[in-house]
């Protein structure tokens, strides 16, 4: 009897140590499938700290946006915002439409995390940025080099979030300081950075009839919004664009179906 | 304007989103209709904040050559579908801007 406890106890020795093999080959190739992601962030996170002061955002807010709210492109956004004054309240209900996305990013990935406990759902839940969410899409795959056994996922998910965390919080930082040694950037023009910047996130999402209908009711309701109060015209026009590329969406559906009727 | 409020109130915003559907854990659904809308949001924001930024830079609307904000973000624009690349459209559209702004201010 004694013996076949001491069998058991090792027994379960060796698996906890496999457990904790596995936990931590998990973080590692969490961290490992960011790095290209992190490359492609680097300039952004340095982008953001040179040219949140210009904006006029103090130097331990911009480190604070990157630190608490953690959302690149609303960062930016609410950047350019604050450039032209725009109140608080816009602000606040820019930062909500543009982050909408997220709701898509967290339904999907529900069902892989509802087991787990509540304070470590709290912690992925701060790290869902678009990023780690293309790395767990990729972790899910039935064909991930990690296998389809997802019982440590949630540690290639810290992972990939942790040295994303850590790579934008130094950027920033990084572009804080380049900006301090290159002052007064608002008058090269660099405020056609953030602009550029956009133009090169929009650009790709050109490639449906809907996605192009959307684009180009947004920019032509934003001339026709422009004077609205308190930067308004900014949600007034998303929303119509929003509504032309549903609209599309539907008509295309509609010709389908009667193009199976015929 | 206050940045405490600023950051907290888009920390508690931002935070939100991501955590009500890990909170509920797959007790609420999305109707077909605003997961197809929610898909349309980043472009036509992007768009929105562009649009107005490059054609009035200085308040007035200004279709002529010699509007450089305008004219260096139709070329990003032909950059971007070339190059396909984030970094490259921001560098070359850049360079351009600068180029533009030199030769015509």
């Amino acid at each position: 009897m004694v013996k076949y406890c001491h069998y058991f106890i090792n027994l379960k020795k060796v698996s906890i140590i496999n457990h904790q093999q596995l936990k931590k080959a998990e973080f590692k190739a969490g961290c490992k499938a960011a790095i290209p992601l992190i490359i492609g962030a680097i300039p952004f996170g340095i982008l953001f700290g040179t040219l949140a002061p210009s904006s006029g955002l103090s130097v331990w807010a911009t480190m604070a946006m990157s630190l608490f709210v953690f959302a690149g492109s609303a960062q930016f956004i609410v950047l350019a915002l604050i450039a032209v004054q725009a109140p608080l309240e816009i602000i606040l209900l820019t930062t909500f439409v543009v982050n909408l996305r997220h709701l898509l990013y967290a339904t999907a990935l529900v069902p892989h995390v509802s087991h787990l406990p509540i304070a470590l759902r709290t912690l992925l839940a701060f790290g869902l940025t678009d990023e780690t969410f293309a790395n767990m899409s990729q972790r899910y795959q039935p064909n991930s080099p990690l296998g389809n056994d997802h019982q440590f996922a949630h540690f290639f998910y810290l992972g990939s979030m942790f040295s994303f965390y850590m790579t934008w919080s130094s950027a920033t930082a990084l572009g804080l300081v380049l900006g301090n040694i290159i002052p007064d950037m608002t008058s090269w023009g660099l405020e056609f950075a953030m602009s550029v910047t956009f133009i090169g996130m929009v650009v790709p999402y050109l490639n449906t009839k809907a996605m192009f209908s959307a684009m180009l009711c947004a920019a032509m309701a934003s001339l026709y919004f422009a004077y609205l109060p308190n930067k308004l015209g900014l949600i007034v026009s998303a929303l119509v664009g929003v509504a032309a590329g549903l609209l599309v969406v539907h008509f295309q559906k509609m010709s389908i179906n009667q193009g199976e009727r015929v | 304007m206050n940045e405490f409020w600023l950051i907290f109130g888009m920390f508690v915003i931002t935070f939100g989103i991501r955590f009500v559907m890990f909170a509920f854990a797959g007790k609420i659904t999305f109707p077909v209709w605003m997961q197809q809308s929610l898909k349309f949001v980043p472009p036509a924001v992007l768009t929105a904040i562009i649009v107005p930024a490059v054609v009035m830079p200085f308040g007035d609307m200004d279709f002529s050559f010699s509007n450089v904000y305008l004219l260096a973000a139709i070329i990003s624009v032909v950059i971007s579908l070339v190059t396909k690349s984030l970094l490259k459209t921001i560098f070359f559209g850049m360079l351009v801007f600068l180029l533009l702004k030199f030769l015509i201010a």
